[in-house]
């Protein structure tokens, strides 16, 4: 068995922050566990700018982004294995791991830092009702397929769901001299940023269909068309609305799912709402010494605040692994998402082992306008800020600072929630 | 008299802009709630400019497709010029993110470049 300071499981963006930060604060013996062929994860086969506009104050690609911190990941000697699959991690942080060549590994590790990110919702999770022909592909799958294969999954094209990548896939495929027919959105409002649709969609006239679905899918061997319907409040189609468009291809762009299966099996608690684990002020999850970041965690909109969120948990796993963590005061403040707020990273707060400011990242369930975003410490109201607008495709943040917890000896819950005007 | 409706991208409000232009000159700007979107409007109006984003063909290379980037904003108007410039584009590997790959795309006076590191096979 293989011994190591620190496992990071993941070398796209989460992880590779992770360890740059974690070797930055003191940790020689690092170990990045990736499963592709190179480091850089998903960034790799984003190749449009608009990366690193917080982080470096510069409009980057995605592989240019990615690169950036390969360098620094190189320049700091830190391990790495590629092509090796995490199989397992033990409650007791023993990483079981495999690769062609040296077949099966195990790996004990003081620290484990989870950067797993996250993958698509699949038509499954769906029900759309019609045949199964081929033609159907998730909007991240189309985007390997384009931009790392150099191939094109078809000419005519339907879009379901507005998340980023849809959008920025009915540029990358019209640019490639595909036509995209259109965009539908299951909700009033889409899930994309707004400079995706005004530069993905408005900029080439494709239409974007608000609260409207795929109710049907048409073909056999090859998709053929699909029968578009608007929905009324309650998500439900209504009838004489429908509108057929012929496709030779259609693609889900209808939301991530943080890939946790390894963090449950090692008895990591996850969170409902973002099927994240829970964690706490230091991005710890309920197993001592295994920390979270990046969309393993919580789906984020912007690499940028997933380097940051990285950045934290790798300085605690390292602040762990070298036991100058304080023991914690004992005293757990607990974070609870209310009236629009959909839910908090982190769920708790401990004020021994909290740096002396802390970002609250959180989401909200609707479209809110001209709102604040406030914080009660027990029945007091300690922060109201007011937001001009406030969106579930962005997500939202509130800082804390130490001094302002301390002066509350006795808070016990925080609720955050938005309130109107 | 004419009038361009825009979303502003400059925050996640996406003020609905109304801009009223005659001939080339801009008459007024409405529907902006701050500064930034006054002056995301007028240069949307007036010189629209787009980073335009690709892949080409690597021979010999740890990957097949290298990404690339024109390296500063070229017109709006370009954008299928470039992608037209970038057709049947085949490099050798290695390549390093800068390399330019199309000196000039479409006489817009800017080079695409690389933004991948491929190495060789």
């Amino acid at each position: 068995m293989k011994n190591y300071d620190i496992v990071i499981i993941g070398g796209g963006p989460a992880g590779l922050a992770a360890a740059v930060s974690a070797k930055r604060n003191g940790i020689d013996s690092i170990l990045i566990l990736e499963r592709d062929k190179e480091l850089g994860g998903i960034l790799n086969q984003c190749i449009h700018n608009g990366f690193g506009l917080h982080m470096f104050r510069e409009e980057l690609t995605g592989p240019e982004y990615a690169q950036r911190f390969i360098d620094q990941v190189n320049a700091l000697g830190i391990a790495y294995c590629l092509n090796t699959m995490v199989m397992d991690i033990s409650h007791e942080k023993v990483v079981t791991a495999m690769n062609r060549t040296d077949g099966l590994l195990e790996i004990r590790a003081k620290a484990v830092i989870l950067a797993m990110g996250c993958r698509e919702r699949s038509r499954g999770a769906l029900n759309i009702p019609g045949y199964r022909p081929a033609g159907i592909y998730s909007a991240g799958t189309a985007q390997r397929l384009v931009n790392m294969e150099g191939l094109m999954p078809g000419r005519e094209i339907v879009i379901l769901g507005s998340g980023d990548i849809g959008l920025i896939m009915a540029r990358r495929m019209t640019l490639e001299g595909a036509k995209v027919k259109v965009v539908a959105e299951l909700m009033p409002y889409s899930g994309g940023l707004k400079r995706n649709i005004v530069q993905c969609l408005d900029d080439y006239g494709i239409p974007l269909k608000l609260s409207h679905t795929v109710v049907d899918i048409n073909g056999k061997e090859r998709i053929e068309s699909v029968t578009l319907a608007e929905v009324d409040a309650t998500g439900k189609p209504v009838p004489g609305t429908e509108e057929e468009y012929s496709c030779d291809t259609l693609l889900l762009s209808v939301g991530l799912i943080p890939e946790n299966e390894l963090s449950s099996g090692m008895g990591v608690q996850l969170n409902n709402v973002t099927s994240g684990p829970d964690v706490n002020e230091s991005l710890e999850t309920n197993i001592e010494g295994v920390f979270a970041c990046g969309n393993v965690l919580h789906v984020h909109d912007l690499v940028d605040f997933v380097s940051e969120e990285a950045k934290t948990a790798g300085k605690n796993a390292a602040a762990y692994v070298k036991g100058e963590r304080s023991a914690g005061g004992g005293r757990e403040i607990r974070l609870k998402p209310m009236d629009g707020v959909r839910y908090t990273v982190p769920i708790s707060i401990d004020t021994a082992r909290m740096s002396e400011d802390l970002t609250v990242r959180f989401r909200v369930g609707a479209v809110f306008r001209d709102c604040y975003v406030s914080a009660y410490f027990d029945g007091e109201r300690a922060v109201h800020t007011k937001r001009r607008i406030m969106a579930p495709g962005e997500m939202e943040e509130i800082r804390l600072t130490k001094e302002q917890l301390l002066k509350y000896p006795d808070l016990k819950a925080i609720t955050v929630k938005i309130e109107e005007a | 008299m004419e009038i361009r409706n825009l979303t502003c991208i400059r925050c996640p409000m996406g003020c609905q802009i109304a801009v009223q232009i005659d001939r080339h000159d801009i008459v007024s700007v409405t529907g902006n709630a701050c500064k930034r979107g006054d002056v995301y409007a007028r240069k949307e109006v007036t010189d629209p400019t787009r980073i335009v984003t690709s892949t080409v063909k690597v021979v010999g290379g740890k990957a097949d497709m290298v990404s690339v980037k024109t390296k500063e904003d070229i017109p709006r108007g370009k954008i299928f010029d470039c992608m037209r410039s970038l057709r049947g584009i085949e490099v050798e590997a290695p390549v390093y993110i800068g390399d330019v790959i199309v000196p000039d795309a479409a006489g817009t006076g800017v080079d695409i470049v690389a933004t991948k590191n491929v190495g060789k096979e």
